[in-house]
């Protein structure tokens, strides 16, 4: 090597190890590793490692990926959504509904879908600010509402606990291609839930690291007070991430209510704590402050392989839950130690 | 005599029927250090909110470059050039320290909704700017909060300053210090000094305010109790004169008698 100037000579001195490990993605990706070996080695089908078990597992975690980065988003602000999961049911719901009673066009009522949950966002993330009451209170009460509401409305309408005919709407076709569809990789159908959920991630990446807005959201969750008298506006930033996060749970109820051509009033309930633990499992801090959006992605990932994994292993799945609650806890004891030792720098 | 950078004439503030500070005339100049100093309850913190923009004066002139001002929030007074640096509300750890300086001020290039930071130049500028204050990072990439606390006030001082602050009101940068990282605050307060920005500092350490202080205004009970210039000033005058003289005299025989009494 030759001379450098001196302070450059000491940036040096953080090895690439630490200084990967100082990223937060780096700690999940070694566990997704880890998990994939272990499924690859225990699967029966031989399939796991190839394009039908990665189309299966991709399959599975992609609407959690897709919300788990807008749930990271708005974790890394500082604030929970609870329910995330419930308005994934509640949007396919209101498009299920649409189509079966007014025979609406099925782009008319996605795109009414897609306004009543950002309006369900504004609610929460207008509250959490106002009210300053804990947005885990605030999101557990909007859940239940929408939980009750779900079931409620579904019976009144339709008189039964399910929506069904949406293929019969109107523009049908379309939407189906657009969010439901599929696409090829070798002989293998892959869902095309993927590509949003690709494309999300990637979009979510540039926002957080590269734009003024990613700045905001990493400081409104490290230390609001601070952020404000730097001049950022705190409760328009986490209110805007409210709003993402109940659109990126109407994407799903979208994909959903597609694919299944209709849908059951308890759909999405329970699923927001696949999103949290996606995001936590992805190195996402829980006091807010840090966290990514390829670590919720890489959480997703994980829980799409215990899923295929499991059944494909021939374990018995009802111990599928045990599982991920494990890797829970490993994720983020390993990612706090990883990352105390990697902050070093303390003197 | 040049006109002062900020000035204050016969200030008073009182909340309801409490009156916090009163009949204040400070006069703060460019290129010096005003330090006011006083002990717990003597109407500082009411003094730097209304410096700050936090509080309007109930009565008298905020003149800033000699002409008044009016200022409805901390942001009116930023917009005038008046920073406040606040002992723990300056810094979030977690975030970098380039993204830190530029936390509210970022540098982005691009169109539209498609702007993106310029991340080569912030680091650059952060980089440049904290070694012209003497501040000589590794990494301006590490965690703020890797940092130790001089450090962290030292690039909120930097910060302040290279967002065009002619006025820089620090709020006891020292207190929460050992005797090392004072010192780096305190040369940090001297290179802002130099750089033409007129620093008031306040503290209720008067060694501290007296290795940089250009003039020495004393607080008790809310109101100006002394004032003096760096020449005519000592230090010893200066801490009697901050516990309120005759006080600390009768507190020392006090204390001298006690002391006496546990000897024998």
């Amino acid at each position: 090597m030759s001379t450098t100037p001196a302070t450059d000579e000491r940036v040096r001195k953080a090895s690439l190890l630490t200084r990967a490990l100082r990223r937060t993605e780096v700690g999940s990706l070694l566990g997704a590793i880890a998990i994939f070996i272990l499924f690859s080695a225990t699967d029966t089908t031989g399939n796991f490692g190839q394009l039908p078990g990665i189309a299966g597992w991709t399959d599975i975690a992609a609407p959690i990926g897709i919300v788990a980065i807008a749930v990271a988003l708005l974790m890394i602000a500082g604030e929970f959504d609870l329910s995330s999961g419930v308005i994934v049911g509640t949007t396919g719901l209101i498009i299920g509904m649409l189509v079966q009673e007014f025979n609406m066009n099925i782009w008319l009522a996605i795109l009414l879908a897609m306004i009543f949950a950002a309006g369900i966002g504004l609610m929460n993330g207008y509250l959490v600010v106002k009210t300053k009451l804990p947005s885990f209170i605030i999101t557990l009460a909007t859940f239940f509402v929408l939980k009750g509401a779900n079931m409620a409305f579904t019976m009144i309408v339709t008189g039964s606990v399910r929506v069904t005919g949406t293929d019969k709407a109107p523009g049908f076709k379309s939407a189906f291609d657009l969010f439901s569809g599929t696409f090829k990789i070798g002989t293998e159908s892959f869902q095309n839930s993927l590509l949003w959920w690709v494309g999300l991630a990637i979009v979510a990446t540039v926002v957080l690291t590269r734009t003024k807005f990613g700045n905001w959201i990493f400081a409104a969750g490290g230390d609001a007070n601070a952020a404000r008298n730097a001049g950022v506006p705190v409760a328009r930033t986490k209110i805007s991430l409210f709003v993402l996060t109940s659109l990126a749970g109407a994407l799903v109820g979208t994909i959903d209510v597609l694919r299944l051509q209709g849908m059951q009033a308890g759909q999405g309930v329970g699923q927001e704590f696949y999103y949290i633990i996606a995001a936590a499992v992805g190195g996402t801090l829980l006091t807010g402050g840090a966290g990514s959006a390829i670590g919720a992605s890489i959480g997703a990932i994980i829980m799409g392989m215990a899923y295929i994994g499991i059944p494909f292993s021939l374990w018995n799945s009802d111990w599928t839950s045990t599982f991920l609650g494990i890797i829970l806890f490993s994720a983020v004891m390993i990612n706090t130690y990883i990352g105390r030792k990697a902050a070093g720098g303390k003197r | 005599m040049a006109t002062p950078t900020l000035e204050l004439v016969d200030v008073e503030k009182s909340f309801g029927s409490v009156i916090a500070n009163q009949g204040i005339s400070i006069k703060v100049d460019a290129a010096t250090v005003t330090c006011i100093l006083g002990d717990n309850g003597a109407g500082k913190s009411t003094l730097i909110k209304t410096l700050s923009g936090v509080h309007k004066p109930s009565k008298g002139e905020y003149l800033v470059d000699g002409q008044k001002v009016d200022f409805n929030s901390p942001r009116d007074a930023l917009d005038a050039g008046i920073a406040t640096v606040f002992q723990d509300l300056a810094t979030i750890p977690l975030m970098a320290v380039w993204r830190n300086f530029f936390i509210g001020n970022e540098i982005e290039y691009g169109w539209g909704p498609f702007k993106l930071l310029n991340v080569k130049k912030m680091k650059e500028i952060a980089k440049q700017e904290l070694l012209a204050m003497g501040i000589d990072l590794r990494d301006t990439n590490q965690p703020i909060g890797t940092l130790s606390g001089g450090e962290r006030q030292a690039v909120a001082i930097a910060r302040a300053v290279y967002f065009g602050a002619k006025v820089l009101i620090l709020d006891e940068p020292t207190s929460a210090l050992g005797v090392r990282q004072s010192g780096i605050v305190l040369k940090y307060v001297l290179a802002a000094k130099e750089r033409g920005v007129a620093v008031i500092f306040i503290t209720h350490n008067p060694n501290h305010a007296f290795l940089v202080g250009d003039r020495f205004y004393l607080l008790n009970r809310g109101r100006l109790l002394a004032s003096m210039e760096r020449e005519t000033a000592d230090i010893d005058e200066l801490t009697k004169a901050m516990a309120g003289g005759k006080d600390l005299e009768a507190l020392t025989t006090e204390i001298e008698s006690v002391r006496g009494a546990k000897n024998k």
